[in-house]
């Protein structure tokens, strides 16, 4: 396999394993809403937490790690580079 | 004190307005107290920001084409971040988010879910390999991937019919704040908001709108803050967002001793509430029960996450970074920003309900008898302009929680004098809905002209055109497209225009598909792409015909109404750009190394500088 293609290769399975997250704080909690609401967090109920405040914060985090993650596999693939000259 | 380019003293510049910008509110609380009215007080706000933006405009004016399209390509991350915020953040997520929160709670958050949720989508699937491209607009990407003039018209057509139904409603919002602020007439106020977003546009293109939307950004977040943070410490929370807990709880509490009641329909209208105006009838925090509420809740987020990763204004401020990596950062800085906001329109739904309805609290109004509501000042004038109504159902004299009406964009246009704050803060949140309903508005206006000078006007009706002559017709477009829509605007046609959640549906039906495939499907092709644009535009467009209260109005089916039409819409469009791609030939070679090319993130944009 070439360089480009093991790159490819990484950049696709990380981009599954993020939208897979991605995933869970979208869709997967709000599915079990009501049971989820039962639970409570700083004193809100849990469900009511996560769509107000939990689940956003979540996607902030996870684009964060993405970017950077997505860097490092960049770089050991040596497409790291800082500029583009266009 | 300022050595080194532009770009090298971004964070001092900005650092220096900010810091201006709060002697400026100072200033005018020192006025307040002096005695100077509050009318005038207002004004100045307005005039002041509006004059600031204008200023920037001009100082970013430009005759270059890459300047003018993607400011240069010379963004950094964070400014990028938050220019990308304000420009997403319209006057709807400042005026009536936090309303609709109020009236719809739990059920209403699927919104801020799916508005936030849908950046990992760009960063993900799109904006870093969007940018590799090169492109100057959404069409030109789509254009150059499947080639010929088809799939870039369709593209285009989209992208306007999106972007449109977008505009006028941030048009009408400057309009209504400037109306309100500056004491004209609303179709006045509509030119004026339309002159300032022009003068804010006009001159430098996409430079411009980049360093007046960061301005914005700031005006916009420090007016939405200032509030909750007020009135938090005088309900005894420093931190409101990890303090209310109690208050949600106790929201539930009085819900269950007013009682949750839904009014007749034919009640209202006999009682003669004004259009427009809603009642809580909503839990706050419960979770409807039922695998249909479960449904409507998940499929709004998705409507909303997808269309968010389709819509053409939000990932073409992606175009402007110096390279990929700093894209993929971009939106990171992009969802934090707007983030602050958003994690704080729930805080400020709570406060302000529990304000009016907490009877441990002096300004309880709910259960209180209406003669004695009807004698406060606040209330007394917002029935004036029609945006509260008290209608005594039950004939007991007492207002009941099914009896209070508001218009949802009360509960922040009004909170700061509901808690009797001074009316500096109130000036201040006028300033930021009209700096949110600006940057939106320049944003949206710029990707129609932009595209439709590029895409129609240099690409395919004149391809020989020369610098100038582009940058003067896509000036030329500018102004078309913005009077065009101020005029819509002030008409107040805008209630027949439908939500700002059609906009998201109509991009996520024609172009959330062949974007994402054109870059992770190789084997997607020209008649692929123009069927599944055109054939999800279509289908997503029949159906919204079909359900949408204002046309056939026949039962939505699977519980998909007119909010969420995009599902049926982006599913054809799939299932078309996927049937039709392997039923014609597979894309040449050249077009199979370029979508090798954009999957490297290093090295030479495939489209060059000047194209």
């Amino acid at each position: 396999m070439s360089n480009k293609d093991a790159h490819w290769q990484k950049t696709k399975n990380h981009m599954i394993v993020t939208l897979a997250i991605w995933f869970f704080f979208s869709i997967v909690i709000f599915m079990f809403g009501s049971a989820v609401n039962q639970a409570s967090f700083l004193g809100y109920p849990l469900a009511y937490y996560m769509s107000a405040q939990g689940s956003l914060a979540a996607f902030v985090v996870l684009i964060f790690w993405f970017a950077n993650k997505q860097e490092k596999i960049d770089d050991e693939h040596g497409y790291g580079g800082e500029r583009e000259d266009d | 004190m300022f050595k080194g380019g532009f770009i090298q003293n971004l964070p001092k510049i900005y650092g220096l307005y900010t810091g201006g910008f709060i002697v400026f509110i100072g200033l005018m609380a020192i006025m307040e107290s002096a005695g100077v009215s509050a009318a005038s007080i207002g004004i100045m706000f307005v005039a002041f920001t509006v004059c600031i933006y204008a200023l920037i405009g001009y100082l970013s004016r430009t005759i270059q084409v890459d300047a003018y399209y993607v400011a240069g390509r010379q963004v950094p991350t964070v400014f990028n971040g938050m220019a990308t915020a304000a420009d997403w953040m319209s006057g709807a997520s400042f005026v009536a988010m936090a309303g609709g929160i109020y009236f719809g709670g739990y059920t209403y958050m699927a919104f801020l879910v799916g508005w936030t949720g849908g950046y990992v989508l760009v960063s993900t699937l799109l904006a870093p390999y969007l940018r590799k491209f090169g492109c100057y607009t959404v069409p030109d990407f789509i254009g150059t991937r499947y080639g010929g003039n088809l799939p870039r018209f369709a593209a285009t057509l989209v992208l306007v019919l999106a972007s449109f139904t977008y505009v006028t409603a941030q048009i009408n919002a400057t309009g209504t704040i400037a109306s309100r602020a500056l004491q004209i007439p609303f179709e006045l106020g509509v030119w004026v908001g339309l002159i300032s977003i022009l003068l804010c546009s006009m001159l430098g293109g996409m430079r411009a709108v980049t360093w007046t939307q960061v301005a914005q950004y700031i005006v916009l977040i420090i007016a939405y803050l200032i509030p909750i943070f007020w009135m938090g410490s005088k309900l005894g929370n420093v931190f409101p967002h990890f303090m209310l807990g109690d208050e949600v709880q106790r929201l539930a509490e009085l819900e269950a001793q007013f009682g949750l009641t839904k009014n007749a329909a034919a009640d209202i209208k006999s009682a003669g509430v004004p259009g427009g105006l809603k009642y809580i009838s909503n839990p706050h925090s419960a979770v409807p029960a039922g695998g249909m509420a479960v449904w409507k809740y998940l499929s709004l987020a998705i409507c909303m996450m997808v269309g968010t990763a389709s819509l053409p204004h939000i990932l073409m401020r992606y175009f402007t970074t110096p390279s990929v990596k700093s894209a993929r950062k971009s939106v990171a800085w992009s969802l934090f920003f707007i983030f602050l906001l958003y994690f704080s329109a729930p805080m400020l739904a709570t406060l302000s309900k529990l304000q009016i309805m907490d009877p441990n609290l002096p300004t309880a109004i709910i259960g209180k008898s209406i003669a004695e509501v009807e004698m406060i000042p606040w209330v007394q004038n917002w029935a004036a302009v029609k945006q509260v109504f008290i209608a005594d159902f039950n004939g007991d004299g007492i207002l009941q929680l099914n009896e209070w009406f508001m218009r949802g964009d009360v509960v922040v246009l009004a909170t700061p004098e509901v808690a009797g704050l001074p009316y500096v803060i109130s000036g201040l949140v006028a300033a930021g809905g009209m700096a949110a309903a600006m940057s939106t508005a320049d944003g949206l206006v710029l990707a129609i002209s932009n595209c439709l000078s590029h895409d129609i006007y240099y690409k395919i009706i004149d391809p020989k055109a020369d610098v100038r002559k582009r940058l003067i017709v896509a000036r030329v477009l500018l102004v078309v497209i913005g009077a065009l829509g101020a005029y819509i605007a002030s008409m107040r046609l805008t209630s027949i225009l439908g939500a700002v959640a059609w906009a998201f549906d109509f991009a996520m039906s024609g172009l959330f598909f062949p974007l994402v495939l054109g870059v992770w499907w190789k084997r997607a092709n020209t008649a692929g792409a123009v069927a599944g644009i055109l054939g999800g535009l279509a289908a997503g467009t029949a159906y919204l015909i079909y359900v949408g209260p204002k046309f056939m109005a026949q039962t939505p089916w699977l519980g998909i109404d007119h909010l969420r039409f995009g599902i049926v819409g982006s599913i054809v469009s799939l299932v078309l750009i996927v049937v039709v791609s392997l039923m014609t030939k597979e894309p040449n070679a050249a077009t199979q190394k370029m979508v090798d090319d954009v999957r490297v993130p290093s090295g030479r944009a495939i489209l060059g500088k000047q194209h």
